[in-house]
């Protein structure tokens, strides 16, 4: 337990003194690069806002999150199960995703004219759905075809064979692709935020700081998106202790 | 005795991509209840695609396979497999694996008699008290003891092996061949074994059918009438050391090549 949360700890205050000694040395002023004695002052002011913009944040990184889950396994059984699905969804899917997300704020921003709450789980979802998707595929595809056979020859139902067999086989593959999910959600969510005018979350916040040449809240903000991509990051980790802990080796 | 599996001139070939591949080619096949068929032939012949037919996992083009006395026309419940890799589910405890088929077969049995009837198998194959532990904490032997139990937890009519022990050491092995004696004298089952050990296929086999190179067809079927509590001791007698030759000879044929002159 001390190992656990102490090394974690330590290295996060080795991080922040670093940082500090970095800019204490260099005599860098504010506007160059903030330190982190200059947050705490930063977080104090703000706090309300903190709290209320960081809930936007998250609730719509986790709202886009849940899409991305949703129709990430839903594509990904689509490609698993069909080979024609697969050759024909493959260079869409790899194009969509090639395509730099930046570019599709001012078309979704059109489309949907002032949902700002809608528009950004969209693009939460959009940039977040790919890596779900490709893992519970290759997942499906790749089962041995001995596990389906020893359902399919006592005449289990394509249903029964998923929930039992290919469903929780892929579940370590899925929770791997969920942790990079976890972290291209926030770049949607913020991406939104900071471009939309009149836009709402961290992202607004940061971009009000730079308006205001506030450079401390800036920074503030920075590692505020940081600590809600560590909580969420470890909420995943702690779900797939629960659901896939088979999966890890016993370390010797 | 009536044939429990009947398999009458079936014919298959693969679609591949530079055309089909006939793989069986009017393969007589006849298993009487209750005994033990041992199948050998050269790699690649088709043996693993008989498997797959007699359990209903694909139809043949031509020819006809029986069980019980009714054209298999897709898979049923009255039949258990088992395969070279134990296929263990890692996210299932070794009880919770064997049970896996009565899930499927036995809906509405009680989780306490499935549990008694996995203990009745895991006991008999020498696996009392490793309920609990994952696959991945067993030796390979084990593994597939585990994985012997769940193909025949739902008391089949019909055990197909494909190599089921082909992956484990020379001791393991014999000491599996003995269990899978055992296992018959408790529960009588018909039993399809697929091997490339012609001294395992004597030893648990009634008869020993060697197959072709590919397309395979039946090219010699060897009675063995040795006691069904045979120990392994019978593999040193003159009467088994001369059935070992006949059948090496009769894989020499079945690859193309000369059998040696003795
Ligand atoms: N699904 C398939 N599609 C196309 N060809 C196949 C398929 N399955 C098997 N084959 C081919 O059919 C032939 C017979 O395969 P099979 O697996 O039945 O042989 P086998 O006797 O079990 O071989 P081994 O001794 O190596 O286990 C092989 O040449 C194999 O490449
Ligand atoms: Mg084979």
């Amino acid at each position: 337990m001390l190992r656990q949360i102490g090394i974690p700890v330590a290295s996060v205050l080795v991080f922040l003194g670093l940082w500090e000694l970095l800019v204490w040395v260099n005599g860098w002023p504010n506007f160059k690069m903030a330190s982190p004695s200059d947050l705490p002052p930063a977080y104090i002011r703000y706090w309300e806002l903190f709290l209320v913009m960081g809930w936007q944040t998250l609730w719509r990184t986790v709202a886009g999150l849940a899409l991305a889950v949703l129709v990430g396994t839903a594509i990904g059984m689509i490609i698993g199960f069909s080979r024609i699905a697969r050759d024909a969804l493959y260079p869409l899917l790899v194009g969509f995703n090639a395509i730099p997300k930046a570019t599709l704020v001012p078309v979704i921003s059109l489309i949907f004219i002032g949902q700002h709450d809608f528009n950004t789980v969209l693009m939460a979802f959009m940039i977040s759905f790919f890596p779900i998707a490709v893992s519970v595929g290759i997942g499906l595809s790749t089962l041995e075809p001995e596990y389906r056979d020893i359902l399919r020859s006592l005449g289990a139902s394509r249903f029964t064979i998923f929930r039992k067999i290919a469903l929780p086989k892929t579940l370590p593959e899925f929770f791997g692709a969920l942790k990079v999910s976890v972290t291209l959600a926030f770049i949607g969510t913020n991406l939104v935020e900071i471009v939309s005018p009149h836009g709402r979350g961290l992202g607004a916040l940061f971009k009000s700081g730079e308006t205001n040449g506030d450079y401390p809240l800036m920074f503030a903000v920075l590692i505020a998106l940081a600590f809600l991509g560590i909580v969420l990051y470890y909420a995943v980790v702690y779900l797939e202790k629960i659901f896939a802990g088979w999966a890890e080796r016993p370390q010797s | 005795m009536e044939n429990l599996i009947d398999i009458k001139g079936v014919t298959h070939a693969y679609k591949t991509e530079s055309g089909p591949l006939p793989v069986l080619d009017g393969l007589d096949v006849a298993v009487p209840e209750g005994t033990f068929a041992a199948v050998v032939g050269p790699s690649g012949c088709g043996k693993s695609t008989l498997t797959r037919l007699v359990a209903g996992l694909m139809k043949p083009d031509e020819g006809e396979v029986w069980l019980h006395g009714e054209r298999v026309k897709g898979p049923r419940k009255t039949v258990g497999m088992a395969f070279q890799n134990p296929v263990l589910l890692e996210w299932r405890t070794i009880l919770q694996n064997v049970i896996l088929p009565l899930e499927i077969v036995a809906p509405s049995m009680s989780q306490k008699d499935r549990e008694a009837r996995a203990h009745e198998l895991l006991d008999m194959v020498g696996l009392t008290g490793f309920d609990d532990k994952r696959p991945s904490e067993l030796s390979g032997g084990m593994r597939q003891r585990a994985s012997l139990c769940r193909s025949l937890v739902h008391k089949p009519e019909v055990l197909i092996m494909d190599e089921p022990f082909g992956a484990l050491d020379a001791f393991t092995r014999e000491d599996l061949w003995q269990t899978m004696r055992d296992l018959r004298a408790a529960e009588p089952f018909t039993c399809v074994l697929i091997t490339h050990d012609l001294r395992e296929s004597v030893f648990l086999g009634d008869q020993v059918i060697v197959l072709s190179g590919r397309p395979a067809r039946t090219q010699y079927v060897m009675p063995i009438d040795l006691p069904k509590d045979r120990t392994l001791d019978v593999l040193y007698t003159p009467e088994v050391a001369d059935m070992l030759h006949i059948l090496r000879d009769q894989i020499k044929i079945a690859q193309g090549r000369e059998p040696e002159v003795h």
